[in-house]
């Protein structure tokens, strides 16, 4: 059994920044990451982030990334164990985890889970044609391996996640030919439609993918329009030749871990599916479990980086109590994620975490 | 295929090795994954389904979906996405759910 | 309409606009910004604080046109690529456009492009004029069209015309 003050499951955004925050403190903690390096989905981000310039808004993804780990691994108080996957956390405690083809058990004071999401799937005729990608694959594809997807790609969805790869998949030497949405409006930032509007990407609303066709791998594709409440409007079909499709159709959290480890959950549309219930400092309803990032609830990086912040600084706290300038950090730290959901972007979220959030008696 | 240029990114790409698709020599890079090597050589189909033998392909590309499972030297059910090439390397694709032992 | 295809339409994008008079004193910073997100980066990349301090981040940006002098400081710092410098004070019939360019090939100063609209539609030809070394920002370079006056509010990207005339 190995002990540790605090174990970080997930080096992605969310990770990352706990990560950094505990190691700021000298904390030892162990972070734990099933692929080969870290970052997550930052790796991928060739664009330069929103948000507060205070909060790194205006550094490239990728570049945010390198930096957190550049300064974690200088601190030395962090183990990063990469290509190792978390397989359990149980009741007692125990996290066991495959690594080196060895099964670890580990029993740390804190555990922090940031497991990401996973990406949503979209019914239509002949879904699992080769040619067929969710927008992370795409992502993983062009900005990690500088493999092209594909030529002429149509894409599923307007959501910052559609609009930023179309944008990427231009970059990259591909045509979007096509972006449709189902929803009567753009989803995701008008900059981020503007962007690929005028390099010639025709966007169109109520509109969404009937099937794909090909010899074993996509050939073409078929649309049609919806109606306000989804519904194919019949003979609005229209043809197109591509041999790409995008599905950018949304994310949902992947926090099985936290429900094995007995963590209440409860079901936020809002949230992008079951999420565990947590206080203000991403706490679960299992003591000294955390949760955090997109696992406990959908919104994008840099929310991810100060739940993360959070969750670690509250975590340390808990188990050294001395520390400096507690409370003067985690104002800084709330203040800023509260700024970030306070425009109308944030209005969904705020809805979803008033059925997350739980007030525990301090 | 590759991305030679990118405006943004640069590639940091390891040394050229050779493994083995099927029987057939693909040239990749090293610390590629086996799935993006084969996408990069055109190569789409990774595995099939299990009733109807459809052609599958990457879908998440990131160990998630299942939809990339080949056997690996020998090894059956290894996701391409997330496993690196490695020279002399034998791929195949699998025939159904792959016998573990 | 925006919300529906990512186009600003004419009333939209000319409320971005300066007085008449100042229009034609020199090169100004146009934010086609119409949303409230998330997003500062604006503000501080002004070097003399030309865009207005937000007292929310959500706020849409202001550019204040009595200090801006169309440095293009702005530009290739936005995040949504939402910044464009227009410059009226050159020679009668000719206007210099100012953008952010993050794609290949780059073109060189003296070559032809394509002005596109904001639905990507083909507009006339332009001229570079300036081309900004993305490699010092980051990979975002700036890139200076001359084109006909007519065309100042519409043309909102290029479309490079390679070696083969494509």
């Amino acid at each position: 059994m190995i002990y540790t003050d605090l174990m970080i499951i997930g080096g992605g955004p969310a990770g990352l920044s706990a990560a950094k925050t505990v190691s700021d403190y000298g904390v030892k903690s162990i972070l734990v990451e099933k692929d080969r390096k870290l970052g997550g989905q930052l790796v991928k981000q060739t664009h330069r982030f929103f948000g507060s310039k205070k909060e790194k808004a205006g550094m490239r993804g990728f570049t945010i990334a390198q930096n957190i780990e550049n300064e974690i691994r200088k601190s030395g108080s962090s183990e990063i164990w990469t290509d190792s996957t978390v397989l359990g956390l149980y009741e007692d405690g125990v996290v066991t985890v495959l690594r080196n083809g060895r099964m670890e058990k580990i029993k740390p004071k804190k555990i922090i889970a940031a497991t990401g999401a996973f990406e949503r799937y979209l019914a239509f005729e002949n879904n699992d044609l080769p040619g067929v990608f969710g927008a992370g694959a795409v992502q993983t594809l062009m900005n990690v391996f500088g493999v092209l997807p594909g030529k002429k790609v149509l894409m599923v969805g307007s959501g910052n996640i559609g609009l930023i790869v179309s944008y990427q998949l231009i970059q990259a030497g591909a045509k979007v030919v096509q972006l449709v949405e189902a929803a009567p409006e753009i989803g995701g930032y008008l900059v981020h439609a503007s962007k690929i509007a005028r390099l010639g990407v025709p966007i169109l609303t109520s509109a969404t993918l009937k099937g794909v066709y090909g010899n074993g791998k996509v050939e073409k594709a078929v649309i049609h329009r919806v109606d306000e409440r989804f519904n194919p409007i019949d003979g609005t079909e229209e043809e197109i030749e591509v041999d790409t499709v995008c599905l950018a159709v949304g994310l949902t959290p992947l926090n099985e871990l936290v429900r094995m480890a007995g963590c209440e959950m409860v079901y936020s549309g809002e949230l992008g599916g079951y999420v565990p219930l947590r206080d203000d400092f991403m706490q679960t309803s299992v003591n000294g479990l955390y949760c955090c990032g997109d696992a406990s609830g959908i919104e994008e990086a840099t929310s991810a980086m100060l739940s993360g912040s959070i969750a670690a600084l509250h975590a340390c706290y808990s188990v050294f109590p001395d520390i400096q300038d507690y409370q003067e950090q985690m104002q800084r730290l709330q203040s800023a994620l509260t700024e970030l959901r306070a425009g109308p972007f944030g209005e969904k979220i705020r809805k979803g975490l008033s059925r997350a959030v739980v007030i525990k008696n301090a | 295929m590759r991305i030679e240029n990118h405006p943004v990114l640069e590639y940091k790409r390891g040394k050229k090795i050779t493994f083995f698709f099927n029987g057939m020599p693909v040239e990749c890079f090293e610390g590629e994954t086996i799935a993006a090597a084969l996408y990069a050589a055109n190569i789409l189909d990774l595995s099939s389904s299990r009733r109807l033998h459809r052609p599958r392909g990457l879908f998440c590309a990131i160990g998630n979906c299942s939809s990339c499972l080949m056997e690996v030297d020998g090894v059956v059910n290894v996701k391409t996405c997330v496993t690196p090439a490695r020279h002399g390397m034998h791929v195949c694709v699998q025939e159904g759910k792959g016998d573990l032992l | 309409m925006l919300k529906k295809n990512g186009v600003a339409c004419k009333e939209e994008y000319m409320e971005k606009l300066p007085s008449d008079i100042r229009k034609e004193k020199g090169p100004f910073a146009m934010i086609e910004c119409f949303q409230r997100i998330p997003c500062d980066p604006c503000v501080y990349s002004c070097p003399i604080k030309a865009i207005m301090h937000m007292s929310d981040i959500n706020d849409i940006p202001r550019v204040d046109f009595d200090k801006c002098n169309g440095c293009a400081s702005c530009v290739v710092k936005c995040p949504g690529l939402a910044i464009f410098v227009v410059d009226l004070s050159k020679s009668s019939g000719k206007a210099v456009l100012k953008m952010a360019y993050e794609l290949l090939p780059v073109p060189a100063v003296g070559d032809e492009v394509i002005a596109l609209s904001r639905e990507g539609k083909e507009l006339c030809k332009a001229k570079v004029v300036e081309v900004r070394d993305g490699k010092i920002n980051d990979k975002t370079y700036l890139l200076g069209i001359e084109l006909d006056r007519e065309y100042i509010y519409e043309a909102r990207a290029v479309r490079v015309v390679d070696s083969d005339g494509k």
